[in-house]
């Protein structure tokens, strides 16, 4: 280990300081102002000495937004649940799907099996407009359009070739030695799956599972597209939302507040898992 | 190295439902996906007519015509290059200051740790809600960046509002969301180094500057490429945060392919140009994700042979 000089010592705090800074202030910046009236974010010059108000996030969940000029009414609640039950519902069929493939292409390496990986993972990359524009017409030909059906199948484009991936190198690590000592005592194929396996591959999931979490959670163009109104998440609704409401910055502070947090809270839970879904099991450090 | 399945070779009465097994298994993952694909060609036949949704009685094949037509639209070459300026500015800024970040971390401090948990909250926000956040904190009239600059001496700085500094405030926050994630990528990478090569280094009294070119650097190389490959494929694709921040304006100053095709479809309703466009942005994406993957699996083969 070399010793650090006194200089590089604190030339180093300032460049983490500087970092902290970057990355945290507009998230600090926009939760102050979602405390504070029109009034005190007007102000010339800025201020953090203000009286915090809880009547912007009041106002979003009572779900009465008064302006200036009159009373507006706005949903923001409903694209609250619209993220938690499209995200939660995607990621769960995703996993009852992806988790077993994953499953045949770790331990199967049957004919074409590294083709048919290669073209799911591909999919990751592709445009998404791409598909989303003649799927969208599609969709009003098969009454898909505008259902919460439509959307679930078109986020699997995010979810489940990432829970493939991910799951399929967790799996390739279990030693196929073990799943065959307990199959040869006698166990069934799927009891094998269910007791070995999966078991074994669970902190692979989890993180597959809340990487999916959170990518259906941000999605923006898909439900642009494919969504209106009253099935369109916070994403989406946001940007609606600040063209409906106008000037009323501090209720936008806190609907974007309400919108991120629960991702956030999410990421500083599981961090552990998320840095390793991250590097998509490349990276083990 | 996993054993292509032992267990099927040895127990020869149920080859057949063990061979149909793994099919069997894949199949509904495998069918979700191929309703994605129908539409994939849809797009291919689109971009190879005269469509517009507004002209139905007009439609027609008009072969390749749309991609020709691109030749000579001053447009699509502004989209070209747009798309391509965002993507080298972002993913270069976000390599040089990933890594710097990631050397600053490298040791294993608590301070250290909680600095990279403190960045990952950046990229698990929204891209479209983190331009939003960019937008308020831009404001004419109240953001406080612009108070900021005025304490410097700069006023009336538009942001995304004016042409000349539209790009760059996009960048900003593409730089603001995606630098932790190379940032991670490339702090696993240094942490997984071995660190007999830098103890010899030491001993032999190699000044820090070259130890980092001549054995960080090289060693970190594959982590370096496959953040950068994996980064550019979506930064060239990006949407999110120029369609929410601007738009794609002021004017075309931002209309990089998704948002020009998305404008040329929903605005214009001119399906053929811009399923065209899409395709053209497609085969940019397959070209670079190929490098992508080859250079991601040699990295995880790499990963585990050492592990």
């Amino acid at each position: 280990m070399e010793h650090q000089s006194k200089l590089e010592t604190v030339l180093r705090g300032i460049a983490l300081l500087l970092v902290v800074v970057f990355f945290m202030f507009p998230i600090f910046w926009i939760f102050l102002m979602s405390l504070q009236t029109n009034e005190t974010i007007l102000r010339v010059p800025p201020s953090i000495n203000f009286e915090p108000t809880l009547s912007n996030y009041r106002a979003l969940i009572t779900g009465k937004l008064e302006t200036s000029a009159a009373s507006l009414e706005i949903n923001f609640l409903q694209n609250l649940w619209n993220s938690v039950f499209l995200s939660v519902a995607s990621v769960s069929l995703a996993l009852l799907l992806g988790v077993p493939a994953a499953y045949a292409f770790a331990r199967h390496k049957f004919k074409g099996s590294e083709d048919i990986a290669f073209t799911l993972l591909s999919f990751r990359f592709a445009p998404p407009l791409l598909v989303l524009l003649p799927l969208s017409l599609y969709f009003q030909k098969m009454g898909l359009a505008d259902t919460y059906l439509g959307l679930i199948w078109v986020y699997q484009l995010i979810c489940l070739p990432l829970i493939l991936w991910i799951v399929r190198g967790y799996f390739e690590d279990i030693s196929p030695d073990i799943e065959y000592a307990y199959r040869v005592a006698g166990h069934s194929w799927f009891s094998t799956f269910r007791k070995i396996a999966l078991p074994l591959a669970g902190p692979g999931i989890a993180a597959a599972g809340l990487l999916a979490f959170i990518f259906a959670w941000n999605n923006f163009i898909f439900a642009l597209v494919l969504a209106s109104a009253d099935k369109q998440p916070v994403t989406v609704g946001a940007l609606a939302f600040i063209t409906a409401s106008g000037i009323q910055y501090g209720q936008i502070a806190a609907a974007i507040v309400m919108s991120i947090a629960p991702t956030l809270a999410l990421a500083l839970y599981a961090q552990k898992y998320l840095v390793e879904g991250l590097s998509l099991g490349a990276v083990k450090g | 190295m996993p054993v292509p399945s032992q267990v099927s070779k040895r127990r020869g009465k149920r080859l057949v439902s063990r061979r149909a097994l793994p099919y069997l298994l894949s199949l509904p993952a495998l069918l979700v996906c191929i309703g994605i694909l129908v539409p994939f060609v849809t797009a291919i036949y689109y971009s190879l007519q005269r469509y517009r949704l507004s002209q139905p009685w007009a439609r027609e094949m008009n072969w390749g015509d749309n991609y020709v037509r691109f030749m000579s639209d001053s447009k699509f070459w502004n989209t070209l290059v747009v798309s391509l300026e965002y993507a080298f500015l972002t993913v270069g800024f976000e390599l040089i200051l990933g890594l710097g970040i990631a050397l600053l971390l490298q040791k294993r401090t608590k301070l250290n740790n909680a600095v990279s948990i403190m960045l990952l909250m950046p990229l698990m926000t929204a891209p479209a809600l983190a331009a939003l956040m960019w937008k308020l904190m831009t404001n004419p009239g109240f953001g406080i960046l612009n108070y900021f600059l005025t304490l410097i001496g700069i006023d009336d700085f538009r942001w995304g509002a004016s042409p000349s500094s539209a790009l760059f405030t996009v960048v900003l926050v593409d730089i603001w969301v995606y630098t932790p994630f190379i940032m991670i990528l490339l702090l696993a990478g240094l942490r997984s180094l071995p660190t007999q090569p830098f103890e010899a280094a030491a001993l032999d009294g190699v000044p820090r500057m070259q130890q980092f070119f001549r054995i960080t650097l090289p060693m970190l190389t594959p982590y370096i490429l496959t953040a950068a490959l994996f980064r550019l494929l979506e930064s060239i694709q990006q949407f999110d945060i120029i369609y929410a921040m601007t738009q794609g304006g002021p004017g075309d100053t931002l209309t990089v392919f998704q948002v020009e095709a998305y404008l040329n479809y929903f605005q214009s309703t001119n399906v053929g140009r811009s399923s065209a466009l899409l395709l053209i942005l497609w085969a940019i994406t397959f070209f670079i994700s190929n490098i992508f993957i080859k250079n991601w699996l040699r990295l995880r083969e790499r990963a585990r042979g050492e592990g």
